[in-house]
């Protein structure tokens, strides 16, 4: 069912596995039928573990979205609470429990925390005096999911809000003791490196803790070689730019959430020969996109430039298959024919789905608006213009274009800039408030707090010297054959990814000065192997390197990575982790304060 | 070796045996007459209360608890109410039921624990109780004195379950036992003919299949060590076998014995060739066939056979396990009887035991004998049996290549440890079986709460266990049992893995707080470490560890404590020492206490946030009074915070809400809460220019955006002859290509073209495109002498502007040219 997870170098589906049995183990606890309230948020993450059929084999009868009130009725023996360990969801949880006592008194409560149970969560059950009523109360460790065959995600939204805004470090607490887990199944990495405070601070945490087991040595094998750590503060710029991979530009337009996208139906209406399409469907067409389809593992990282190509070149290749069957003569050739045709029809499907939504992009993607926003973007990132206002920002801005948008552009500007002088900042904070009313002021507050847009203090720009040592833009980016990790950005290349690839070869020491000129402290710490673990490694094997942004990556990272596994000299294997999957908009989003209005 | 055979009974397919395993270390005056006895399966402790229905207080019954091979361990007077049943729990623990319901809880050493009730009611009668085990503990049933049954399934998270009355029921049943099917606990019972299962809400009648009605009313009923088997007398003395789910029939014997017996146990093991029933009658024994005569004893059900304690001595009855049989039996020519055969000869230097070899060798048999010599070592409880079979695998080993030693090894070691266990003064008549299925680690813990401290340890080294799960853990629990703290440190020393904390809280039980903390200091886990200072009061000190341990929610948990503890200045002070809790502690007051928000950036001297906060308070206000004071109170910390950008922005929103005020209740424009570009757009709307014009002077709005505002504006009320005016009023900040487009864009091309003149140069291509007009496009294109432009244009000609397009290339050519 999630074969695509063990493609990989590494075997994530061990990790899957574990999760599973876990919440098998759970369930069984209560026995009797149940019903589950969910914590709105978990459905997604736990999609990516396991479907509803799980559940039911378990006796799960009913589903219900946690909300105050009276709890649906269902005829079953257990109602289990699946929650994040927040104050707010004890309270309806209370709520709940009590409006529930009186009319039935069979039904068994249970509640299971996600990701960890919390003192201070029961604390305030046992205030509301209901922590006696439940049967069990248990933790689900979920803090890595498996994304994908070399993708670990936390779907922790928050983290770089609560990690740079409010000063909250929970979710650098789950990434250690998330990293621990994987240590557990995947051995003890014997390398860590890392950049950024974040990055610091859970470092010392796993090493913390591998102290406080320090009884238990453990005995795999380390699969693997290194763990980079880093900081998204380190990156403030490549979240920003528009992705131009075809994985990154569905994210941007459409949004993949949890491995989901929802399309808009129109060019996905099945015509059928004969059948005049009449009612054309309105609910959004939703597909799951992951390597596990032949096809989109294919194409997902390439530039959406050479995406075209690609598909007419499976197209034809498709159509040949098809055409074999004039070829089938014998009745063994037939027979071989029809056993391969439900994975023909299966390629043709996804093909039609990509080509349609390869079109919608195009439609997008060739509009002028596009053109002139990518045209900014990249006159920032090579440096020009970056201390004026710029013009066309001013029209957006005027035109009243989505905030979110001109949020980015600001934003990339004042990064490009290493701040923007105190008039232009000023400048674009008035136009902003003008225009999109008052209250953003606390948006830009949190985007100063966080670095995105911050007046410049020094008078020496660095940008450009990052830039050039770093090769941030490569002028002849090659869209269709890349020979160089910019291809995702048509030009840029994104500065995390360069220093990972850096790390690689030729190592930090070369960029020491470049290193200074970012936030945070650079580090590198060894954990001491068992006797016996050491690899011995074969000649030509390559060396796997954990990588984990901490606040979020984008996809195009995420291709630029899978890029650099692919390249036949690296000699290095890339398994990406994160504590959620963002986009420029996704991520300003998460930094917003929107009070509610009341309107008089 | 035939005398191995000697003590074997036929019995269908296979052979049972009796082994003695003690000769019991105690000295019974009365035997087990009269007495209630609890043994634990597992060779675990044996419990006796003799006489229990003695009530005189002169003579009260003793409460005995030995070792299994008869140590004692512990014996006082009884002092509470009548017990009806004894019982061990899975963790060693004894259970007393007594007839008023309650249930005492004693350890291994006879000291009592906790007590809980099996119902309310004060009138409640127990006829009769009984301890199970489970998947999910220990549980206790009993049936009461008005035939109802409450179940408890596990006792440690007590949750009473009162089954549903049984129909016809008086006083109790004539026999019943608890059963657990497919997660669920029930109750299986027979009352006269009727045999009835309960469960949590139904009662059902059921009949066993094959079962002839002649045979009876059931008195009798026994379930497996697995609950997979069910056996049933009757008291016509049929025996009747069976899967417990009652759907298939094993067997069905005719005992020709009337009387109930006494005792009814399972005797089978995993993998059992045959499953078989044990009745014991006052001087009878019966497995199913075989017979001997025996004193008054009680029978222990096992894993793989049945314990059967006398007051002299103690056996175990199995089924003989196949590998033995196959070794032993008489003239069997398994693999592994002829290398031990074999090793035999060799040991008496006589050359049979090279034709024995061969003969193995020939038929590739010989990995297999070592397999069979080991595995049957493994089930002998005679340790000369094991030496010789274990040397006969050795000597069978030198002959093999490529032969794992795995098991080999192992064996070895478990067997010495067994051996070691079984010693009668340690008393765990373990089989291997029993161990296999207990595990080391269960073993170890049980050697640990018998205070067998240093055995566990030789155990642990022997078996090179890692030390956090073996040596560091029975340290820690030597330490706490001593409670000896002070000269823990030096003996425990630097073992990693030992949990101080657990030390730690021993000494404070011992009201040597002092010493708890400094054995805290000791505690690798931080984390570890605050339930127990919080405990001894050492709140400062539990939250620095907290934060330490990188636990938010420790930290939390801390804080919330602190904030009960303290009063409110102190702790505002503890927390600014802690940057980490304080921020935490803000995160909370933001979702929970508002108000606390407050007081803490003031305390702080937090101006910044303090206005960030009164903005966010003006929006959750109705009245626009309370909303502009707010905001007031927001632009006094900017200014204190010294910026002068936020104080002027927020001054300027609450000079537009006064302005969005009064316009409303002057002219009712609905404007309150828009944002000013929104309100410039309504007043345009509106036809309110001046007003607009004022905004736009008084807020310094951009010339470009205002421009820009007031062309939508009026193109989107068609109001074309003021637009005209507009673009004439001075020059056009915005350009006029903007012009052009947004009059397109409200459908009027005929506007438009009034502006495409006016266009500057680089942009007049464009312009003619947006009209539609090509010639005046590529006119300008040749013009520029610019190739993308013409490009552009070239691709907007169809085929009819053949004339266009040949001159469009030309143009072209040319430009490339140059």
């Amino acid at each position: 069912m999630a074969a695509h997870l063990s493609y990989g170098r590494v075997n994530l589906n061990i990790l899957r596995e574990a999760a599973r049995k876990e919440l098998r183990e759970f369930l069984d606890k209560c026995s009797g039928s149940k019903a589950i309230v969910w914590d709105e948020y978990l459905t997604g993450p736990f999609g990516l573990i396991a479907q509803y059929s799980l559940l039911k084999e378990h006796e799960v009868e009913k589903m219900f979205t946690l909300k105050s009130g009276r709890l649906p009725s269902a005829d079953v023996k257990n109602i289990i609470f699946f929650v994040r360990p927040r104050l707010e969801l004890m309270d309806i949880i209370a709520e709940n429990v009590f409006s529930e006592d009186k009319l039935h008194s069979s039904r068994e409560f249970h509640i299971l925390f996600v990701p960890r149970r919390s003192m201070l969560c029961e604390q305030r059950l046992k205030e509301q005096g209901v922590l006696g009523s439940f049967i069990n109360i248990d933790e689900y460790i979920l803090d890595l999911i498996p994304y994908d065959g070399d993708l670990l995600s936390m779907e922790y939204e928050s983290a770089f809000r609560e990690c740079y805004l409010e000063n909250d470090q929970t979710s650098l607490y789950h990434t250690a003791k998330g990293l621990m887990t994987l240590q557990a199944l995947y051995g003890t990495i014997p390398q860590i490196y890392g950049k950024g405070e974040c990055a610091r601070h859970v470092a010392n945490m796993m090493l913390r803790m591998k102290r406080e087991f320090a009884g238990s040595q453990n005995q795999i094998l380390p699969v693997f070689d290194t763990l980079l750590l880093l900081d998204r503060n380190v990156d403030l710029l490549t979240p920003l730019a528009t992705q131009l991979t075809y994985e990154g530009l569905i994210d941007e337009i459409y949004g993949i959430n949890n491995g989901y996208v929802k399309l808009p139906p129109e060019k996905f209406a099945q015509k059928k020969q004969g059948e005049a399409s009449k009612d054309l469907p309105t609910e959004p067409k939703k597909l799951q996109l992951n390597s596990a389809e032949e096809l989109y593992a294919e194409i997902r990282d390439k530039n959406f430039n050479a995406v075209g190509a690609a598909l007419s070149k499976k197209a034809k290749i498709i159509s040949a298959a098809f055409e074999e069957r004039h070829n089938a003569k014998t009745v063994g050739e037939i027979k071989q024919f029809v056993s391969q045709l439900p994975h023909m029809q299966a390629a043709r499907s996804s093909l039609a789905n990509h080509t349609s939504i390869a079109e919608l992009i195009k439609d997008i993607t060739t509009s002028e608006a596009f053109f002139d926003n990518l045209t900014v973007e990249q006159e920032f990132m090579t440096g020009v213009d970056t201390d004026k206002v710029n013009t066309y920002i001013e029209d957006c801005i005027a035109q009243k274009d989505p905030l979110i948008k001109i949020l980015r552009l600001v934003c990339m500007q004042s990064v490009c800039n290493n701040g923007l002088k105190q008039k232009v900042f000023d400048y674009y904070k008035r136009e902003i408030l003008q225009t999109y009313g008052y209250e953003h002021i606390l948006t830009l507050n949190n985007l100063e707090k966080g670095g995105l847009l911050k007046p410049q203090t020094s008078s020496r720009n660095n940008y450009p010297t990052i830039r050039k040592t770093l090769k941030l833009w490569m002028e002849d980016a090659n869209e269709q054959n890349p020979n160089d990790i910019s291809y995702v950005y048509s030009g840029y290349a994104p500065l995390s990814i360069r220093l990972t690839q850096v790390l690689a070869r030729p190592g930090w020491r070369s960029i020491e000065e470049v290193l200074k000129m970012l936030p945070g402290p650079h580090f590198e710490e060894r954990q001491q192997l068992p006797a016996g673990l050491h690899k011995k490694r074969q000649q030509g094997e390559n060396r796997t390197t954990l990588v984990f942004f901490l606040g979020g990556v984008t996809y195009a990272e995420i291709a630029a990575l899978r890029f650099l596994s692919q390249m036949e000299d690296s000699g290095m294997e890339y398994i990406i982790a994160t504590t959620k999957l963002i986009n420029g908009t996704t991520w300003i989003k998460s930094l917003m304060d929107r009070p509610e209005c009341q309107t008089p | 070796m035939a005398f191995i055979t000697a003590n074997w009974n036929p019995l269908g397919e296979a052979f049972y045996r009796k082994t003695e395993l003690y000769e019991m270390s105690w000295n019974l005056r009365d035997g087990l007459r009269d007495s209630l006895v609890a043994a634990a399966p597992y060779g675990g402790p044996i419990a006796l209360l003799r006489e229990p229905h003695r009530r005189s207080p002169s003579s009260r019954p003793q409460l005995e608890i030995y070792s299994a091979s008869g140590v004692a361990i512990a014996s006082f007077p009884w002092k509470s109410g009548p017990v009806v049943q004894l019982g061990w729990t899975v963790s060693d623990e004894l259970l007393c039921v007594q007839e008023d319901g309650s249930v005492l809880i004693y350890d291994l050493f006879g000291s009592f624990k906790r007590h809980f009730s099996m119902g309310q009611s004060t009138k409640l009668q127990v006829l009769e109780a009984k301890v199970f085990h489970s998947p999910y503990g220990t549980g206790v049933a009993i049936v009461t004195g008005s035939s109802r049954f409450t179940l408890a399934t596990n006792i440690d998270e007590l949750k009473l379950r009162r089954l549903p009355e049984v129909p016809g029921l008086q006083g109790k049943p004539s026999c019943w036992v608890v059963l657990t099917q497919d997660r669920q606990t029930k109750v299986l019972l027979s009352n006269g003919p009727e045999l009835f299962i309960l469960d949590n809400t139904s009662c059902t009648a059921v009949c066993p299949p094959g079962l002839s009605p002649q045979a009876g009313n059931i008195v009798h009923m026994s379930v497996s060590f697995s609950y997979k088997y069910l056996a049933l007398f009757t008291d016509t003395g049929h025996l009747w076998t069976g899967s417990s789910h009652l759907q298939e029939k094993l067997s069905e014997v005719d005992t020709k014995k009337t009387t109930t017996p006494k005792q009814m146990i399972w005797c089978r093991r995993p993998k059992s060739q045959q499953p078989s029933v044990v009745l014991m009658w006052d001087r009878l024994l019966l497995v199913a066939g075989v017979c001997s005569d025996t004193d008054p004893c009680v029978l222990v059900g096992e894993l793989d056979g049945v314990r059967i304690v006398s007051s002299t001595n103690q056996e175990l009855l199995q089924e003989v396990p196949l590998v033995c049989q196959d070794i032993f039996k008489i003239a069997s020519m398994a693999p592994g009887a002829l290398l031990l055969e074999a090793h035999r000869e060799y040991e008496k230097s006589s050359q049979k035991a090279d034709e024995y070899l061969r003969e193995i060798k020939e038929q590739s048999m010989l990995g297999e004998a070592v397999r069979q010599c080991v595995e049957a070592a493994g089930h002998e409880y005679d340790t000369n049996t094991q030496k010789s079979l274990l040397r006969a695998a050795s000597f069978g080993k030198c002959f093999l290549t490529d032969f794992s030693p795995d098991q080999f090894v192992t064996t070895c070691r478990e067997l010495r440890v067994l051996n070691a266990v079984r010693e009668s003064s340690v008393g765990l008549p373990l089989t291997h079986t029993q161990f296999k299925q207990m595990t080391l680690q269960v073993l170890i813990d049980r050697l640990v709460y018998r205070q067998f401290y240093p055995l566990a340890i030789e155990i642990c080294r022997y078996l090179k266990i890692p030390d956090y799960q073996g040596v560091s853990r029975v340290l820690k629990h030597w330490a706490s049992y001593e409670a000896i703290a002070r000269a823990v440190c030096v003996k425990v020393g630097d073992s990693p893995g030992v949990s101080y904390s657990h030390i730690a809280a021993k000494a404070y039980e011992c009201g040597r707080t002092e010493l708890a903390i400094k054995l805290l200091d000791f505690e690798a886990r931080s984390g570890e470490q605050v339930p127990l200072l919080l405990k001894m009061k050492r709140s400062q000190l539990a939250l620095s560890k907290a934060v330490e341990s990188g636990d938010t929610d420790l930290v939390y948990t801390v804080v919330s404590y602190l904030k009960n503890e303290m009063n409110r200045g102190d702790f505002f002070m503890t927390l600014r020492n802690q940057p980490v809790a304080l921020s935490l502690y803000r995160q909370f007051c933001k979702l929970q206490e508002q108000d606390t928000l407050k007081d803490l950036y003031n305390q702080d001297d937090d101006h910044q946030e303090l206005a960030n906060y009164y903005v966010t308070a003006s929006y959750r206000e109705k009245r626009l009074e309370s909303r502009l004071s707010l905001l007031q109170s927001a632009v006094d910390e900017y200014n204190k915070a010294k910026n002068e950008f936020a104080a002027k922005a927020t001054e300027d929103e609450m000079r537009l809400l006064r302005f969005q005020r009064k316009l409303d209740d002057e002219k009712g424009a609905g404007l309150l809460g828009l944002s000013l570009q929104a309100t410039i757009e309504a007043l345009l709307a509106l036809g309110l220019h001046k007003q607009a014009e004022q905004l736009y002077r008084d807020f310094k709005v951009p010339d470009k955006r205002y421009w820009w505002l007031k062309l939508k504006s009026l193109a989107e009320k068609e109001e074309w002859e003021e637009l005209e005016k507009f673009s004439k009023s001075k020059k056009s900040p915005i350009g006029y290509l903007a012009f052009v487009e947004v009059c397109i864009k409200c459908n009027n091309k005929y506007e438009a073209k009034k502006y495409v003149s006016k266009v500057a140069p680089e942009q007049k291509v464009k312009a003619h495109l947006a009209v539609s007009d090509l010639e005046g496009a590529a006119d300008a294109a040749i013009e520029r002498r610019n190739e993308s432009e013409m490009a552009a244009v070239l691709s907007r000609c169809s085929a009819s502007d053949r004339l266009l397009i040949d001159r469009l290339n030309r143009a072209r050519t040319t430009a490339t040219k140059k």
